[in-house]
């Protein structure tokens, strides 16, 4: 059963017309902001650090600790990663389109906890409703006087830019994502500096956040950092989002409490997932997203922490997507538009996650397709491991990497799990010269 | 098909007067210049150059990385049909070619009277809804082929032009309000 905790960052998603300034305000909007700027930079840190907020992107990387890394120099920015563009993750998008002033409030806390002047919210380019509904918040605000010289006559200034981008999922990468800010392609910046903290925005000490990292500090500030690692367990505090799609009767995005409940709450539960469509058996998941290894339904019953997923599942909750297949899905098929997707999406700056993403898709197409080779299946386990050394099934993570980003060792993920668990398909698919699923 | 008008000019000042650098105004200059032609012409992005004081080159190249920033002409209405994993277990390959039958185009391609380029796209994060399609990036979920037939009836006839503005039209929300990034004078240009 899943635990009942009163949910943190979609508690308005249902209001009549959230995203207005009107509502926002009726539900104590900018409360938060009021009382973070009667605290000291260091106290509001703190309270983010003692909540244990692990970032909400997709890495994972504490919130607070991203902050307390910042090199110290002048000026710092901010910059708010709402990007997504991981396959079947669509929770953020809700956020924007729903709540965007949890997210203004959100930013302009954290930009006054880190001494950043300059903040920016990075919009993805084809959340259009996403971005009107944004700059709308923003003007808003600058109307109610949150954002701009002076807040609350506490010396504070800030500027706050909404930015489009413009189509590329590659640009959900932190480093790729500051490029495209600065106005160039989207490639993921050589390391080291391993962090934007270092070297970031325009050369200047930068911290990049998520949008539901961003939409958790209001809430955060208000009730203290103590009252959110009181949520969950203590390795995964406070709640999530999940997008639960595919095959299950209620698709879509869905918070709950880490740690005390499973991936099973999240398919079966009948005020989440709803079960698997039609009555049918799960026969795989995606557990955080395109790039993460796939479970079987043995591993339903892992809970929803990511040290766990990671370690013992040799997996990770990654974007917090949620992908179920059922016993009428061809885990070929599946597999094969995965790494399509990543062909596609490769910036092209290393050569095995742009040479080998499209090998990889050609002989997957070829195996689906009915033209598969016995040997396929080896060449498969040969380029990936050229793009992450040592993969292998059963999963370990992290993946190894070739490659300047994490959308190398992303590849080879849905590839190495389908034929790790399926083996047995993708045989019948050389032998029988064609899908069994039709 | 051409260099930006005056009012777009004074917008694109606004937009880079936002930014610590100007270059970062570049994205959304292109935005701009595509929600006045519906496309980014030749003339249009060296007149963005001009105004960021960057090379035509560093323009078009970062223009050609971006899916959304079309460099050749696209139709009225751009239907965009996710077939990623959560649409395609939702029959998106059959929805996309119903689309081409329909439309009687490939994806890829635009439809002789100019109103509809179609073309086939990844994840667009509306997968609680899958299988869905953007038009304009406007989105629609749980579309049937009869829904998409609808929808297509619908557009011909100029029903949902408020909800659909022509290709290249973001965001119909503009900034207005703000402080400059850096005083006058003072403003780094790269």
């Amino acid at each position: 059963m899943t635990t009942e905790v009163a949910p943190i960052v979609t508690r308005r998603l249902a209001a009549q017309e959230p995203w207005t300034l009107q509502s926002y305000l009726s539900d104590g909007g900018y409360g938060a902001l009021r009382k973070a700027l009667t605290m000291p930079r260091q106290e509001v840190m703190a309270e983010v650090d003692r909540a244990n907020l692990l970032g909400r992107g997709g890495a994972g990387f504490p919130a607070g600790r991203k902050w307390s890394m910042l090199r110290k120099a002048e000026p710092v920015y901010l910059v708010v990663n709402g990007d997504e563009s991981e396959p079947a993750t669509f929770k953020d998008h809700l956020l924007i389109e729903r709540d965007p002033h949890q997210i203004v409030e959100g930013t302009l806390i954290t930009a006054y906890a880190i001494g950043a002047a300059q903040a920016f919210i990075y919009v993805r380019g084809e959340f259009a409703l996403g971005l009107e509904r944004m700059i709308q918040a923003v003007e808003d605000a600058y109307g109610h006087g949150v954002i701009g010289a002076n807040i609350f006559g506490s010396g504070f200034s800030v500027d706050l830019v909404v930015h489009p981008g413009a189509g590329a999922y590659i640009c959900g990468d932190e480093t790729a994502l500051l490029e495209s800010l600065e106005g160039k392609r989207g490639f993921p910046r050589i390391k080291p500096p391993y962090y934007p903290a270092a070297i970031g925005l325009y050369g200047a000490p930068t911290v990049v956040n998520n949008v539901e990292t961003m939409s958790n500090i209001p809430w955060i500030v208000l009730n203290g950092g103590d009252a959110f690692a009181a949520l969950g367990t203590e390795t995964a505090t406070g709640t999530r989002m999940f997008a639960v799609a595919g095959r299950v009767n209620r698709p879509g995005a869905y918070e709950v409490e880490l740690g005390k409940n499973t991936f099973r709450d999240l398919v079966y539960d009948p005020k989440l997932g709803g079960g698997v469509r039609d009555g049918r058996e799960l026969k795989a998941f995606v557990p955080g997203g395109a790039s993460s290894f796939w479970f079987g339904p043995e591993r339903l019953d892992f809970s929803l922490d990511e040290s766990k997923v990671k370690g013992e599942g040799g997996s990770m909750m990654g974007s917090g997507s949620v992908i179920v297949l059922d016993d009428t899905t061809c885990a070929v098929r599946a597999a094969w538009r995965l790494v399509r997707f990543f062909h596609k999406e490769s910036c092209g700056q290393c050569t095995p996650c742009r040479e080998g993403s499209g090998w990889l898709e050609k002989i997957m197409r070829r195996i689906e397709s009915g033209h598969g080779r016995p040997q396929d299946l080896e060449l498969l386990m040969d380029v990936c491991d050229n793009i992450s050394p040592g993969v292998s099934w059963p999963s370990r993570w992290p993946p190894n990497m070739t490659t300047i980003c994490p959308l190398g060792p992303s590849i080879p993920p849905p590839v190495v799990s389908s034929l790790g668990m399926f083996r047995d398909e993708y045989l019948v698919h050389v032998k029988e010269g064609g899908c069994p699923f039709g | 098909m051409a260099r930006l008008t005056p009012e777009n000019v004074q917008r694109a000042r606004d937009t880079i007067s936002l930014y610590p650098v100007a270059r970062s105004a570049l994205i959304p200059l292109l935005h701009m210049a595509q929600e006045q032609d519906g496309w980014l012409s030749e003339e249009a992005m060296v007149h963005v150059a001009e105004l960021l004081e960057l090379t035509p080159a560093e323009v078009y190249g970062t223009a050609s990385f971006y899916d959304m920033l079309f460099t050749e002409p696209v139709g009225r209405y751009l239907v965009s049909i996710c077939t990623n994993i959560a649409c395609l277990l939702e029959g998106a390959y059959e929805l996309l070619e119903h689309a081409g039958s329909t439309l009687g185009v490939r994806p890829g391609s635009t439809t002789p009277d100019e109103l509809f380029t179609l073309e086939e796209v990844e994840c667009i994060a509306d997968c609680g809804r899958a299988p869905c399609l953007a038009v304009n990036w406007r989105f629609f979920g749980d579309v049937t082929p009869d829904g998409f037939d609808r929808l297509v009836a619908r557009l011909r006839a100029g029903e949902l032009s408020d909800e659909v503005p022509p290709h290249g039209t973001l965001s119909r929300v503009r900034r207005t309000v703000g402080l400059p990034a850096r005083a006058e004078g003072g403003r780094e240009r790269r």
